[in-house]
């Protein structure tokens, strides 16, 4: 087991450095640099040269990478320019905003579509399952893009709930974790809904393969009640293929959140990534490409790990 | 109707607009009309104010306030439309005076609908060459390591392992961005397609490797090798149809993935260049959010999206989400889904 985990963990460590580098180089081969976007066209070439040389952009690529990794080695990955502060200081902050949006959003899309998915997998008829059905078929056909900027809509017309932004510029009664909750309402709707869709859909199909499993059919012949079959016998095997999806979920958490940072202006490493590759910030390019990498293999390792605890053949 | 019927009537639909795009748009994709920025859409009328029935017609937009971009029907003169004039399904008989704007108009004063049309090309195009890249990437992939095994196989499974965990918006993003950010449209779409079909490959790889990889222990496999039918013909006669079934789906998983991602990457602007019209690229001229609370109607190709995207899951997804068995040959069958994979 720690074996597997020091394996897991090399193999996250080499692809965070990987997409790092690569990120980072190909930031550096865009046309145009930094100081020439910062500076405007018409800046002197004396000033922008001066600029270049400040933040070492007058070197070859080579030279470059070189210094950059030897800095890196020593936990310095550079300075944003764009933002003049330290790369190390601006990601862990940007990194935790997208946490907090991935976290609710995967704690909602569980806690809706799980059940959801019991009752509809479980009954074969009837109007509420058909409701969820055909609810989960609309949801799953619109992706945090287009639910963000349905909300955002919505939200710019009714005026209930804040449509940008992490926090309001003047704390409002209530304190600020309230004023934090409103405004995530959105985002994180936007990629729970769909989320607690897909869920749902699973869990129904892996309900409907167990319930037509030998040992539950003899627990109903027994008379044991249906709700209690359902319930204690049927649900531990059923979601067993829904954890082992998690994994994959990560991923998708990481990509609707870019969207969703984008539309609502929540300040995510989705929006820094962005902000940093318009502008040319080739060491904050790599910083934040680097954090996705991670964000996604820790993401995986962790629920890898939790699928080891329910399921004892995943193990190996 | 069942669903799945409706769901293909949908695609089909969607696929004949995107072909014909040129007759059923009324105009051509970049026309303005100065006076119609933000114009609502116009609506059909067959009977007029006084209750007289009429073939079709339209009535202007008149402009009320010029700050609010509000606009007013001028009820004092019928448009009739003209059908299948001018290379066109429909229009408006006085174009200069009433164009016909189903779905309103842009900041720019172009026909939301005629782009929207015009987008479906670019964007249902993309999706499709990107879906066709990845299965011909994956199979080949998938069928060469399945049936060579050994250090090829290996080497094959863990380069599509790799790319199946690199944070795929990131580096779809870094790559795009290596390019100058105005390019023509043709690069920009083979561009695309070629950055989807590698990200999209390896989930088809996989699958297809571990069907060649059960199907070529079969008897039927190792008797057409005993006859003496050579690597090629085996792998592409025989093992690769077997996996159709699974192909399939996994297509239908990428596309409404590739519509998404594309409508994504144009919407921050890494996409399609401005001037033309694809579906991302249309709501990123709505993009701000003052823009569409006034002005709905330049939210339609979002619905346009939804509507695709629903359309396919109908289809082939009878039961919402594709639940494939995975790796048939592994002990523990892992469910695979909708996963958004760009």
């Amino acid at each position: 087991m720690v074996q597997y985990i020091a394996r897991r963990l090399a193999f996250a460590a080499f692809l965070v450095i990987a997409v790092a580098s690569v990120s980072l180089v190909l930031a550096r081969l865009a046309p145009g640099d930094f100081a020439t976007g910062a500076l405007g066209l018409d800046a002197r070439p004396e000033t922008i040269e001066q600029m270049r040389a400040r933040y070492g952009l007058n070197k070859s690529i080579g030279a470059q990478y070189r210094d950059w990794v030897v800095a890196a080695a020593h936990l310095d990955f550079g300075r944003s320019l764009l933002y003049d502060r330290p790369v190390r200081d601006l990601i862990p902050e940007r990194a935790a905003n997208t946490a907090i949006l991935a976290v609710a959003a995967l704690a909602v899309a569980t806690l809706v579509g799980l059940p959801l998915g019991i009752v509809s997998g479980t009954r074969r008829g009837g109007f509420v399952p058909g409701l969820i059905r055909s609810t989960s078929l609309v949801l799953l056909s619109t992706p945090p893009l287009l639910m963000s900027l349905f909300f955002v809509f919505l939200a710019a017309r009714t005026g209930w709930l804040p449509i940008a932004g992490m926090r309001s510029a003047v704390t409002p009664a209530g304190g600020a974790t309230l004023d934090l909750l409103t405004h995530l309402i959105v985002p994180a709707a936007a990629i729970a809904l769909p989320l607690a869709a897909m869920l749902e859909r699973l869990q129904a199909q892996a309900m409907t393969d167990v319930i037509g499993e030998p040992f539950v059919r003899a627990a109903l012949a027994r008379g044991v009640p249906r709700s209690r079959v359902v319930w204690r016998d049927a649900l531990k095997p059923a979601l067993r293929p829904v954890a082992s999806m998690y994994g994959l979920i990560v991923g998708s958490l990481l990509s609707g959140s870019f969207a969703v940072e984008v539309i609502t202006a929540w300040p995510g490493l989705g929006r820094l990534m962005l902000e940093a590759l318009r502008a040319r910030d080739v060491y904050l390019v790599a910083g934040c490409a680097g954090a996705g990498a991670m964000f996604l293999a820790f993401g995986t390792l962790v629920s890898d790990l939790a699928l080891g605890l329910v399921e004892p053949r995943a193990r190996e | 109707m069942s669903s799945r019927a409706a769901g293909l009537t949908l695609v089909t639909l969607a696929a004949l607009v995107a072909a014909g795009a040129p007759v059923v748009a009324p105009h051509a994709v970049d026309t303005r009309f100065p006076r119609l920025l933000n114009a609502p859409p116009t609506r059909p009328y067959v009977r007029d104010e006084a209750g007289a029935w009429h073939a079709p017609f339209i009535y202007p937009w008149r402009l009320v306030s010029q700050l609010e971009q509000r606009y007013e029907e001028d009820r004092s003169t019928r448009i009739p439309l003209v059908w299948l004039t001018g290379g066109h399904l429909v229009s408006s008989s006085d174009d200069g005076r009433a164009p016909l704007v189903l779905l309103g108009a842009d900041s720019f004063g172009r026909d939301v609908f005629s782009r929207l049309v015009y987008g479906a090309r670019a964007s249902l195009g993309l999706a499709l060459a990107a879906a066709l890249g990845a299965l011909l990437i994956g199979a080949t992939l998938g069928g060469v390591g399945g049936y060579a095994g050994g250090a090829i196989d290996d080497l094959l499974m863990r380069t599509s392992d790799f790319v199946m965990v690199l944070p795929a918006t990131y580096v779809v993003l870094a790559l795009r961005a290596v390019l100058p950010p105005v390019l023509p449209a043709q690069i920009v779409f083979a561009l695309l397609a070629t950055i989807f079909a590698i990200v999209g490959a390896p989930f088809i790889a996989r699958g297809v490797r571990a069907i060649v990889r059960s199907e070529r222990r079969l008897d039927y496999a190792v008797a057409a090798q005993s006859l003496g039918a050579s690597a090629w013909r085996v792998l592409t006669r025989h093992l690769l149809p077997a996996a159709r079934g699974f192909i399939l789906v996994e297509i239908t998983v990428l596309i409404p993935a590739f519509i998404i991602a594309e409508a994504t990457l144009s919407f921050v602007g890494l996409g399609f260049p401005d001037p033309i019209a694809s579906w991302g690229t249309m709501l990123h001229d709505a993009s701000s959010v003052r823009a569409f609370a006034d002005f709905p109607w330049l939210l339609s190709p979002a619905a346009a999206i939804f509507l695709v995207v629903l359309a396919l899951n109908l289809v082939f997804q009878p039961s919402g989400v594709g639940v494939v068995y995975n790796e048939p040959d592994e002990p523990d069958r892992r469910l695979r889904t909708n996963s958004y994979t760009v």
